[in-house]
């Protein structure tokens, strides 16, 4: 082991040693992060991907400050057990828009990643005001709150605004008809024809079924378009990837 | 520059910064923006008034041919404070698992399980292990440099910065600050403050380092600073976002989707990686020899364990992304390295136990030496752990169940806990001048709290995360699925009031702890003067 006589100059050296530790300490990063940025098969090319709407991205916004990422997962696993109980396994173009990503690393809860449309909003907003009340042997925590806070989406715009400056493709036209958007989806009375072109297959509903646009129209709005906007009858999975 | 001067361009910076924050706080756009700038302004408005009044005085002679221990002594508290309110955040979350009736309706919006969460883990991995971390670094470079810590008060900057950026982050989670990432949680401008109070660490450090007395660097400090260099690289990559506005906590990360995952996961993992194993591996090559009275097994397993270690960890991250939409190339090579990954853990392991040789007979008489060697083999044991569990087909049973956060708790609760708790018992008699501890029994009182405890712990989840794992795999014969995911819950129930008790039990032997340590400052006779005077400078 003569090689470790030398190891002397390393270490009688305070900068050298600094240097040389933050040198072996940045090659596993660059190998591991820097090529998904530029393999083209890193996210799949599939039909159906759009931006969050207004009032999907303002419910995200709820999720993440409640930390609902900590018990919930939004990851499907392409076991047979998995796609069986909760759907078509998870692709990366599903969560190309989600700065930061929700996928979560434990399912204390079920994964979330294809429940919209699973349950009825009906259901969403007694589940969240009571879990144990439809779901007996849930743990979940009481979100009534959410219902009670009313929203107004006077930053919304902002928020696109900062999303599509990190390359959500988020349009002029789309952050100027922020405010409208928002409140037309959450109202099935109002003109939301140009939302549904903006973003195609936006749900519109009075999700909480009270006047106001709350945290839980918000939301529910955002649960229930989760996992249901990729065009799976035109997927090829890559097998090299 | 005087410090006349000096301290009026100190008095134009506070007053600068007491006045935005006031600013800032009134056009909060956010609870838990507001809260921060009202903290700001009265930290830095109370620093103003102190500089002001102690402006045109003298200053009091800083004693140059000391250690800087004063500050240690601070940490010390610190670390036994925060560790405290860490695990009681921690029992109180396992038992919200047990009965969902603890997320208070009251309390709703402020400590539902999701906010407490966070508040645990940040307060237990930064908070009692963060200040455990700058406490140990200081004191060691100092001893094993003979010389005072580089720049003079700065060393007390690192000190209260951190613990605001502590406030900071714990009220951010009650408050709903949060950018949802684990364990770096905290929003942009606790990110940036974060930031400057860790550039001051390392400059303190490092500038020990370099006006050291001792021509070697001794090994400690090899890992020591290679902790703070890579956490502060882990830490400015995740955290790279872009703030709505700069009126509001909001901001959006940079990173999206698949290349997020994989960024914020080489940090998680090295979280692990470089802050609780790295540097807590740099407490135990000082710590573990002083208490046994023996020099490092090793030296030539030490250099070769310290390079292979820092260089195999950093790839470790994938192995968070089994079987996910992360390319499978990318989880491969996690996989690879982290099983790679389990030689140069056992070579410290192997290392730290083996310095004992020819002082096993302490084990009998030193509960503090025994609580070191139990964190060394609960180190042994979990990074045995963590390569098994990297292995996809064992990952695909374990990941998202249980299983995990038991692995994470016999490394957290046995290894950091337990090297941590032995440093603070050597720590206090030695920063305080008293002849020892105020007693041995209640140390072996503790140890016994504290292990019982991990024991419980880490068999409950064992146990709930494997059942877990079999049951929501489990078909019939005819193809379906056995049990809904309501049934799994419901089956977890006992073991997650076991895993409770035995947070309680580690949290008791803590309390135990702080007992024995105040009651070694109050009671214990002091040490009798030496008849020289430590060198330093």
């Amino acid at each position: 082991m003569q090689i470790l006589s030398k190891h002397k100059f390393i270490e009688t050296n305070a900068t050298l040693l600094l240097v040389l530790s933050f040198l072996v300490v940045t090659i596993g990063g660059l190998v591991q992060i820097t090529p998904l940025f530029y393999l083209e098969n890193t996210i799949e090319k599939v039909d159906g991907m759009r931006p969050y709407s207004p009032l999907e991205l303002q419910g995200r916004e709820v999720y993440i400050r409640e930390g609902c990422y900590v018990c919930h997962s939004q990851m499907i696993r392409p076991m047979r057990d998995e796609v069986e109980r909760y759907g078509h396994y998870s692709l990366a173009a599903e969560s190309m828009y989600d700065h930061p990503f929700q996928w979560g690393s434990k399912r204390t809860g079920p994964d979330l990643a294809r429940v919209g449309g699973r349950y009825s909003d009906d259901w969403h907003v007694v589940h969240l005001r009571d879990p144990q009340s439809v779901v007996p042997e849930s743990i979940m925590p009481k979100y009534g709150f959410l219902e009670n806070t009313i929203i107004q989406p006077k930053y919304i715009g902002e928020l696109m605004a900062t999303h599509k400056f990190v390359g959500v493709p988020y349009t002029d036209e789309m952050i100027a008809a922020a405010e409208a958007d928002f409140r037309a989806q959450a109202d099935p009375d109002s003109d939301y024809d140009e939302m549904l072109e903006r973003y195609p297959g936006a749900q519109v509903r009075n999700f909480d079924g009270q006047p106001g646009i709350s945290e839980a129209d918000a939301l529910i709005a955002y649960l229930q378009m989760l996992g249901t906007l990729v065009d799976f009858s035109t997927f090829t999975p890559d097998a090299s990837r | 520059m005087n410090t006349g001067t000096l301290n009026y361009v100190k008095l134009v910076g506070l007053g600068l910064v007491t006045l935005f924050a006031l600013i800032a706080a009134s056009y909060a756009r956010d609870l838990a923006y507001q809260v921060h700038m009202i903290i700001f302004m009265l930290v830095a408005g109370g620093l103003f008034l102190v500089t002001l009044r102690k402006t045109d005085e003298p200053a009091s002679p800083i004693a140059k041919d000391e250690y800087f221990d004063s500050v240690i002594r601070a940490g010390v508290i610190a670390t036994a404070f925060w560790g405290v309110v860490g695990f009681l955040v921690g029992v109180v979350i396992a038992f919200q698992l047990a009965f969902p009736q603890l997320n208070f309706e009251w309390a709703q919006g402020y400590a539902n399980f999701g906010r407490l969460r966070p508040l645990h883990t940040s307060a237990v991995i930064f908070a009692f292990g963060g200040n455990a971390l700058i406490a140990a670094s200081f004191f060691i470079v100092q001893r094993t440099s003979a010389a005072r810590l580089w720049g003079g008060n700065l060393g007390w900057f690192v000190f209260w910065g951190y613990q605001l950026f502590i406030v900071l982050a714990a009220t951010g989670y009650l408050l709903g600050g949060t950018q949802s990432k684990e364990y770096a949680e905290p929003e942009w401008y606790v990110d940036i403050w974060l930031t400057v109070v860790w550039v001051a660490f390392l400059l303190c450090f490092l500038g020990t380092l370099i006006k050291r007395k001792e021509p070697h660097i001794y090994v400690a400090n090899w890992f020591l600073l290679a902790f703070i260099v890579t956490v502060a690289m882990l830490h400015l990559v995740n955290n790279i976002s872009i703030p709505v506005s700069i009126w509001g906590s909001k901001s959006v990360q940079v990173f999206s989707g698949v290349q997020d995952a994989m960024v914020q996961w080489w940090y998680g993992h090295n979280a692990v990686g470089f802050f609780l194993t790295a540097g807590f591996l740099g407490m135990m090559y000082y710590f573990v020899p002083k208490q046994a009275e023996r020099p490092v097994f090793s030296y030539k397993l030490s250099i070769i364990h310290f390079w292979a270690l820092i260089f195999l960890y950093i790839w470790a991250g994938p192995h968070h992304l089994h079987y996910t939409a992360l390319p499978d190339w990318a989880s491969t090579l996690g996989m690879v390295f982290s099983i790679i990954l389990w030689m140069p853990s056992w070579g410290g392991m192997i290392n730290g136990l083996m310095t004992l040789q020819g002082a096993w007979d302490k084990l009998r008489t030193d509960p503090v030496l025994r609580m070191m060697v139990t964190s060394l083999a609960f180190y042994g044991m979990s990074t045995f752990e963590g390569p098994m569990m990297s292995i996809r087909a064992v990952n695909s049973l374990s990941h998202y169940t249980d299983w995990t956060i038991g692995h994470v708790h016999s490394g957290a609760l046995g290894w950091n806990g337990l090297i941590t708790f032995g440093m603070l018992y050597y720590l206090v008699p030695v920063l305080w001048k008293r002849e020892r501890l105020y007693s041995l029994t209640l140390v072996s009182w503790h140890f016994w709290l504290a292990t019982i405890g991990i024991v419980l712990y880490a068999a409950s989840m064992w146990v709930t995360g494997i059942m877990e794992g079999l049951m929501w795999r489990e078909v019939d014969a005819n193809g379906f699925l056995v049990n809904s995911f309501a049934d799994t819950v419901s089956a977890k129930f006992p073991m997650y009031v076991v895993r409770g008790l035995g947070g309680v039990l580690f949290l008791s032997g803590a309390v135990v702890m702080c007992y024995n340590l105040w009651m070694t400052v109050k009671a214990s006779p002091a040490k009798a003067k030496l008849g020289t005077a430590v060198p330093a400078e």
